[in-house]
Formats: structure tokens, C-alpha cells, sequence
């Protein structure tokens, strides 16, 4: 069992279990997290999944250069944590994170 | 209260129950949907779905959401007529729905080819979810599949298919691909990947029959001969749902006519997404667009009016393919663009492609370019048009530099 803890633009935190293989967005989506609209369905295209790593107990495997371009020149200026959930798959080392969703 | 009646639950009529709960309305909403199943995503249906026989349609939200947000999710729906006088939704199966808004959000159906053999077994089209399963269940054997149009449907499946080892021939009636929504030069990039890919294109092609044997599909006719084929699908664009619009009487001219706040001449409906012909902003035209952002989009937009605060839909288009492990981005409309300016990569691979037209930015189309395709939406949408020679290095952090100075 992987959880996952998103919190949510209003403040809400919530913990989610997910299947290893589906991304983080995926996962969210189907969880009803708010603040996650991901109109492009994890095509890496919209920016509509954006969340910031709260905490990790494992470093995340780093963004590829799709991912990285996407957020640099997307209209919110990047953090640091910065990711696009769509491009996060999920497996055992990824239990216990925290994201911070975006919004829009 | 009667509240809100959208009829349709694409990327669109899912955005706008979900956006009008975001903005706080708190009216009752009936959301309507003629297919089976939850409301999926439709791009992953021509790629993703299709990799293995039992990968699941991907959901737009999950079932949780629509109980959560108190969205009344009706499926299996079919709305047969809406009676305006009385403001209600007639449904196939009886039902009858009041409202006090109606939102159409009806998409569109893909264009049939009109020919000889088109009823054969074997003939596919790709746009719901029940098309993608007959497809994907017909796929097995199949050696040798006809693409018919070189549109992103068509090009993204042909790409798919011939990853699978299956013999793929396109053919399209315009002398190049992507003929009415890509530059030349972006065409020609996408038919050198296809092509390398195993692809055989044959363009300037009308085709002139589907030929069968025992009822199934053996091939297709064109100019040159028979191309044979166990498998067609036919990918030529798509006609509006507008006919419940058009028998209620409202104002229909490919898709139902709105104005900028996506209202019908009917004060009580609104139309928007695939089956709704609006004012496109940047065009100063009335057009009609399929894709998701504009479904989407405009969802947003409509649930602000519905919700006390006019919104004109002024988004800057932006659409995507991927066609095999080629990324098509584009960003903005082309209209008679007057000059074009040309990317390549470092390995001399076609990059982007900049419209312009009277010195003003119009499109961007990006290969594999996503940063920069990002850029060219903020560009658009501010109207910032960096020097051509700037565009012309293709230097993204130079682009970055040039919009970010205009717009300080």
C-alpha cells in the first residue's frame, strides 16, 4: 500500500492509497483532490497538475527535460519543489510524500 | 429550484459542473451523459488506451468526485428533446429533466465518408470510448490497416499502429498532412517521423471505395489501384451535434451560434465545446473549435457568467498531438499569416514554426519543444512579439528574456 498526502489549495490535507504504476496525477484525480484539473490527461501539456514536494522520504526521481521545460515556461513561476504530477509515477519508494497542490 | 441541465459529459460539461461548484453555485446540477460509462479522457484513446487489452479508460474524475461535489451524474442518457416553453429535457428512456439553465455541451460525431463499403466489418471510426473498444478488439491479426485522413486522429493512430508491427498506409485527399491546422513545414516534419516510422503516405489520394470480401473489409480504392487492408479507420473530421439545438429551434450554422458569453439566442441556454460556433476572439469571426482547451476553457469562462460574473471566452487556442514520440504542440490560430519563421533543433530537426502577420505573433507550432510552446501561449496571449531575429535563434532563454522585457 502507497500513500500518498496531497494538501489541497484550501488547506485540506488528505491521504491517499495508490496502485504503483498510475502517476501521481492520476491517482489525485481519481482520489477527487481538489485543485487538480489535468485537462491534458498526463500528456505533460498543460500545467494543470502542478503540486510542490512538502516532504519525501526518498528523493524523487528527477524531472525529465519535458517536464522541467514545461514548468519553467509555464506562466507560474517554478519552485525549487516544484512537479508536474503527471510525470510522477508512483511506486513503494514514493510512500509517505506530501504535495502541495497548486490550484490555478 | 430547477438549477443547471448540461447535457453531454465530455472534457467540456465535466468542467463546467466542476467549475461551477468551484465558483461557488449551490444550485442543483444534472449532468447528462448518452454513454455508459464515467466521463473519460478522450486524447489517450488513440495511444495509451490501445497499448494493452485491458488498459482502463482513464477517467476524468474519479466516481468519488461527482457524489462529493453533489454533481447528479446521469448515465446512459439520452436527451431526445429539449421543449423550451417549458424548460425541461425530454430523455429517451422517459425521463424528464427541468431546468433553469440549460448548457449544451453536445461535441461532435465523426464525419462518415459517404462511399461505397463503408458498412463492411472492419470499418472503424475513433472518437468515444465505444469506438476505442471496438477498435482495440478488432486490432489482434490485423496485419495491414488504411488510414484514411492525415489529420492528428488519423497520424496519432497510424503512428500507434505501426509501433504494433501492423502495416500502415495513409491517405489523404490534400496534397500534405495536418492540411488545415499545421504550417507545411510542420507537415512535412511529421511525414519524415512517420515515414521513418514504417509509415506509407499517399497524399493528393482521394479514395473511391472501401472493397470487401464476405462482408469484411479488403481494401481501399484509390487512384492508383487497391491498397489492400483488413482494417480501415477513417479519420475525416467531425460534424456538430447540433441537431437537438436545431430541432428546439435555436440558431444553428455549423454548431450551435453563441455570442463572446456563450449564450444561444434562447436567454436560458448556453452551448460551448465541440458543438458550438462562437465569436473567436482573435479572429473576430465566428468558428468552431474542437479541441480540449477550448471545451475546457470556455467551461470555465460559462460557469463564471452562470455564477453573477460576465466572462467573454477570450482564451488563446492551444491543441496537441502525439504522433508516435513526436510531441505536436501549437499555440494560437493561424489566419493569413504573412511570415513565417523557422526553428531547428541542433541536430537540424525542424524545432518550431512562428506565424506572424503584420509583425504581430499568431501561431506557434513546436516539435518536441515544450518550453517553448508554453512560451508562445503567454506570448499570444499578452501580444508580445519578440524580433524576428530573436525567434529565428530559437534560443528559448533569449525568447524568455525578450517577452519577459516587454512585458515588465
Amino acid at each position: 500500500m502507497i500513500t500518498l498526502t496531497f494538501v489541497e489549495p484550501s488547506g485540506r490535507r488528505r491521504e491517499i492509497t495508490c496502485e504503483p504504476g498510475q502517476s501521481a496525477m492520476q491517482a489525485a484525480t481519481q482520489a477527487g483532490i481538489e485543485g487538480i484539473d489535468a485537462e491534458c490527461g498526463g500528456s505533460c501539456m498543460c500545467a494543470t497538475c502542478h503540486c510542490l514536494v512538502l516532504q519525501s522520504p526518498r528523493p524523487l526521481p528527477a524531472p525529465e527535460s519535458a517536464e522541467a521545460d514545461t514548468l519553467e515556461f509555464a506562466a507560474e513561476a517554478p519552485q525549487a519543489t516544484s512537479r508536474l504530477t503527471c510525470q510522477i509515477t508512483v511506486t513503494p519508494e514514493l510512500d509517505g510524500t506530501v504535495f502541495q497542490v497548486m490550484g490555478r | 429550484m430547477a438549477g443547471i441541465v448540461i447535457i453531454g459529459a465530455g472534457h467540456g460539461g465535466v468542467q463546467l459542473a466542476a467549475s461551477l461548484r468551484d465558483e461557488g453555485f449551490d444550485g442543483r446540477i444534472r449532468l447528462l451523459s448518452d454513454e455508459p460509462v464515467l466521463p473519460y479522457h478522450k486524447p489517450p484513446l488513440s495511444k495509451s488506451f490501445m497499448k494493452t487489452e485491458d488498459t482502463p479508460l482513464q477517467h476524468l474524475r474519479g466516481e468519488s468526485f461527482y457524489g462529493q461535489k453533489d454533481i447528479g451524474l446521469e448515465r446512459g442518457c439520452e436527451v431526445t428533446a429539449v421543449e423550451r416553453p417549458e424548460k425541461r429535457v425530454i430523455c429517451g428512456d422517459g425521463r424528464v429533466f427541468d431546468y433553469d439553465t440549460l448548457a449544451l455541451a453536445t461535441g461532435a460525431t465523426a464525419r462518415r465518408l459517404d462511399l461505397p463499403g463503408e458498412a463492411l466489418t472492419g470499418v472503424h471510426t475513433l472518437r468515444t470510448a465505444s469506438d476505442a473498444v471496438a477498435l482495440r478488439a478488432a486490432l489482434p491479426g490485423v496485419r495491414r490497416v488504411a488510414v484514411v485522413g492525415g489529420g492528428f486522429i488519423g497520424l496519432e493512430a497510424a503512428a500507434m499502429l505501426s509501433a504494433r508491427g501492423v502495416q500502415v498506409d495513409v491517405i489523404e485527399l490534400a496534397p500534405r498532412l495536418l492540411n488545415r491546422v499545421a504550417s507545411e513545414a510542420t507537415a512535412n516534419r511529421v511525414a519524415a517521423h512517420l515515414a521513418d516510422a514504417g509509415v506509407t503516405l499517399h497524399l493528393g489520394q482521394t479514395v473511391r471505395a472501401i472493397a470487401g470480401r464476405a462482408g469484411r473489409v479488403a481494401g481501399v480504392q484509390i487512384a492508383d489501384g487497391t491498397l489492400p487492408a483488413d482494417l480501415v479507420l477513417v479519420g475525416v473530421g467531425s460534424v456538430p451535434n447540433d441537431a437537438l439545438a436545431k430541432a428546439a429551434g435555436l440558431v444553428v450554422e455549423n454548431g450551435i451560434v453563441v455570442d463572446e458569453l456563450l449564450r444561444t439566442d434562447d436567454a436560458a441556454i448556453c452551448a460551448f465545446g465541440d458543438c458550438a460556433a462562437f465569436p473567436q476572439v482573435h479572429l473576430r469571426r465566428r468558428l468552431r473549435l474542437e479541441s480540449v482547451q477550448n471545451a475546457t476553457d470556455q467551461a470555465r469562462a460559462l460557469a463564471k457568467t452562470l455564477t453573477g460574473t460576465p466572462t467573454p471566452y477570450r482564451a488563446v487556442p492551444w491543441f496537441w498531438s502525439d504522433i508516435g514520440d513526436l510531441k505536436l504542440q501549437i499555440a494560437g490560430l493561424a489566419d493569413a499569416p504573412d511570415s513565417l519563421v523557422e526553428t531547428r533543433s541542433e541536430g537540424g530537426e525542424l524545432k518550431s514554426v512562428y506565424a506572424l502577420k503584420a509583425g504581430r505573433l499568431q501561431v506557434c507550432e513546436t516539435l518536441n519543444s515544450p518550453g517553448e510552446h508554453m512560451l508562445a501561449r503567454r506570448m499570444i496571449a499578452n501580444g508580445v512579439t519578440p524580433d524576428a531575429a530573436i525567434l529565428r535563434s530559437g534560443n528559448v532563454e533569449e525568447i524568455k528574456a525578450a517577452y519577459l522585457a516587454a512585458t515588465s
